[in-house]
């Protein structure tokens, strides 16, 4: 399988009145053909921003800093003009479910109206077309095609995700981003939105980028996992180095353990005391160094390097340095 | 801790909306929408009650009638022995100071510009509680302790902006501690927070609620945290109550479908699972309040539904031995889950 995506040494800087708000330092990961990528990690944690980055849409005062390399299908998007992005990049080869889009409806106009205005902004059609095309997009996230008809207050919010996710499928991207896409819905129709996303994922032959807090979902969706701490990444594995066995940097294993499980009852939830660090002073050394039950000297002296430790399975923190 | 203390029998709320004018002029009928639809249920003293079920089940409104914030079509709601259904504003007040609410957004429910000293000393000041000034003080720096915020002094001088997620919450909580409540009801506290300030939330209302001796109504649609919260579950379905037991008895030995379903559509940290499509026992939305399905309401999405279940009395909860409650007209035949 070749490598869609290559993210090399992202810097993703927020320069407020405060200072750089050091959102993503040095994050670099790769992504093949028909993969699914996890992001997990606490609120503010820098998963949201890696999704905007790789689109090159950063919130103001966001910036990408130099030396930053975003390349898919071998092409470098970071030199790229904002119109040849928006040409030839946006929503054509990586499109985005943004976090809580699904609350973002316009309320005074039909789902038809606003599937619509995606589609113009992105390619110029014919209305007669265009709305086929929204028919067919409905059809495949299995609504039917009255829904075009209704607004947004008339749907359930498991309808309105499908409708949000029909119109980042519109221009066959090959990558989609998927920013907390259950996170507002009940079990069972989490369950059903997951179940449709594997069933794209194949009839599309799509790559995910699926951005969540909740481990135990990710477990099921994702093929590899990249936990980030504080705008960088903690430790990246497959499936199984992750949720086989016990993961080794002490911050994934500490989230796995702040994660309730439903067949196994438990007295106590440990939970990780503090919270995340400023971004714009970061504490010296290893960023999770406050908040470490295991810390060593070097810890708060060094920045601990990703290292790969075993095939596929990367980790940046000092114990796991033989 | 087998004193009741709250209890509601045959709680129904019905929403009748007004028809707009475009409706009326179309000869619509009024619908009825029956969000609650015939609940009962008791809360001992010192439980951690459970109120589970997808979105548009009823958990909320019946959590609102709880409060009082709204009034029953029909039913009883008993607290301590006293019929509190139909209360006078003073009555009302008191009961609302004895059962307080902690919201899902505990941002929202803070005004910014106070500190916290100023958030905490709000209801005492409403209530016109805790004498004077100092003694006032003197409460609020103990509830700060209770929700173990400390050192509380070095709290009382901050606003909400300078707390994390976590601390929001634990001040939310504190402030509704300030009264010296006897119950809580806690409408998905957690659901919008990331997950290690989730078990450290769920850690510390869990530690107030031994250290107080409390009461929890807790209201949700995620089992994996009222397995590890809560002492018993009642599932609830379109308005009703479809299952309800202890709670590791409910989970390990669920007798309802549809609470089978909702625990199979549970995810969980375990490797292996992304190339699966998961089973799930049942599709399609829930039904509109409006227009509950006849017999069993749930025989629409049952897998194991018959004719009967469609054209037979509505089933009320029978019991399973152990106070493990159930309304599956089929139990014994349907196959238990894996
Ligand atoms: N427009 C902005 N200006 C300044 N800082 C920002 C901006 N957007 C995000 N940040 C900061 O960047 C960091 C990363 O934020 P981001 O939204 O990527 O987190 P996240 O992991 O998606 O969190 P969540 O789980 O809450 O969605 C946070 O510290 C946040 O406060
Ligand atoms: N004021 C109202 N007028 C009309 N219908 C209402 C009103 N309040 C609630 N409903 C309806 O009653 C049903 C139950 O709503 P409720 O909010 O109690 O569900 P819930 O179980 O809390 O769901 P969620 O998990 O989404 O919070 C829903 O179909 C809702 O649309
Ligand atoms: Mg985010
Ligand atoms: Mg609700």
């Amino acid at each position: 399988m070749e490598n869609l995506l290559e993210v090399k040494n992202l810097r993703l800087y927020y320069h407020t009145s405060k200072g750089a708000v050091k959102a993503l330092d040095d994050v670099s990961f790769s992504l093949k053909e028909g993969e699914t990528l996890g992001l997990v990690g606490e609120s503010g944690c820098g998963k949201t921003t890696t999704g905007v980055a790789l689109l090159k849409m950063p919130s103001p005062p966001g910036r990408i800093e130099k030396g930053s390399q975003i390349i898919i299908d071998g092409t470098d998007i970071v030199p790229l003009s904002d119109k040849e992005i928006r040409k030839n990049i946006r929503w054509e080869k990586i499109s985005m479910v943004f976090q809580g889009a699904m609350n973002c409806l316009t309320p005074v106009y039909t789902i038809g109206r606003q599937m619509l205005e995606t589609l113009n902004e992105h390619r110029m059609m014919e209305e007669k077309q265009a709305v086929e095309l929204i028919k067919e997009y409905l059809g495949h996230v299995g609504l039917p095609p009255e829904v075009m008809n209704r607004y947004p207050h008339e749907l359930s919010g498991g309808m309105k995700q499908r409708v949000v996710i029909a119109s980042a499928l519109f221009l066959k991207p090959r990558l989609v981003i998927l920013d907390e896409p259950t996170t507002a819905l009940d079990v069972i129709v989490q369950a059903q939105i997951i179940n449709l996303l594997k069933e794209l994922k194949k009839t599309f032959n799509l790559s995910f980028i699926f951005i969540t807090h909740d481990l135990a979902l990710e477990a099921e969706v994702s093929d590899r996992i990249c936990v980030m701490y504080a705008g960088k990444i903690a430790e990246l594995g497959t499936n199984a180095q992750i949720y086989g066995k016990e993961p080794l940097h002490p911050y994934t294993q500490k989230l796995l353990q702040a994660t309730p499980l439903l067949h196994k009852k438990v007295d106590t939830l440990a939970f990780i005391p503090g919270t995340p660090p400023d971004l714009i002073n970061p504490p010296t050394g290893c960023r999770f160094n406050p908040r470490c039950h295991c810390t060593m000297e070097k810890c708060f002296t060094e920045e601990p390097p990703l290292i790969e430790v075993e095939p596929g399975h990367q980790v940046a923190c000092w114990r796991c340095v033989k | 801790m087998s004193e009741v203390l709250l209890e509601v029998k045959n709680l129904k709320k019905h929403f009748v909306p007004h028809l707009t004018l475009a409706q009326t002029l179309a000869g619509g009928k009024k619908r009825v929408i029956k969000a609650v639809d015939g609940v009962s249920f008791s809360i001992m003293k010192g439980e951690i009650f459970g109120l589970i079920g997808e979105s548009g089940s009823g958990k909320t409104t019946t959590g609102k009638l709880i409060m009082k914030l709204i009034e029953p079509t029909s039913g009883t709601i008993t607290f301590d022995g006293e019929d509190v259904t139909f209360t006078n504003k003073a009555k009302t007040q008191e009961y609302r100071r004895k059962v307080q609410m902690i919201f899902q957004d505990p941002y929202a429910s803070m005004n910014p510009r106070f500190k916290i000293r100023d958030v905490l000393l709000e209801p005492l000041i409403i209530h016109k509680m805790h004498g004077n000034r100092a003694e006032q003080i003197e409460r609020v720096l103990k509830a700060l302790t209770e929700v173990k915020l400390t050192p509380p002094e070095e709290f009382l001088v901050r606003y909400p902006h300078m707390l994390s997620g976590g601390q929001r919450q634990r001040t939310a909580t504190a402030r509704t501690l300030i009264l010296n409540p006897k119950m809580l009801v806690a409408d998905e506290p957690v659901s919008m927070i990331d997950l290690s300030t989730r078990a450290e939330i769920l850690h510390m209302m869990k530690e107030v609620q031994r250290d107080l001796g409390l009461t929890y109504l807790y209201i949700t649609h995620d089992l994996s945290t009222a397995r590890y919260f809560t002492d018993r579950i009642a599932v609830m379905y379109l308005g009703r109550i479809v299952e309800m037991g202890p709670a590791d008895e409910i989970i390990d030995n669920p007798i309802h479908p549809y609470t089978q379903a909702l625990i199979a559509a549970v995810p969980e940290p375990q490797a292996g699972k992304v190339d699966i499509i998961k089973k799930l026992p049942i599709s399609g939305e829930i039904p509109s309040p409006a227009n509950i399905p006849s017999g069993c309401r749930f025989h629409t999405r049952c897998p194991y539904a018959t004719e009967a279940c469609a054209n037979n009395p509505e089933p009320e909860l029978m019991d399973a031995g152990n106070g493990h409650f159930h309304a599956c007209a089929r139990w014994k035949e349907i196959p238990k889950a894996q």
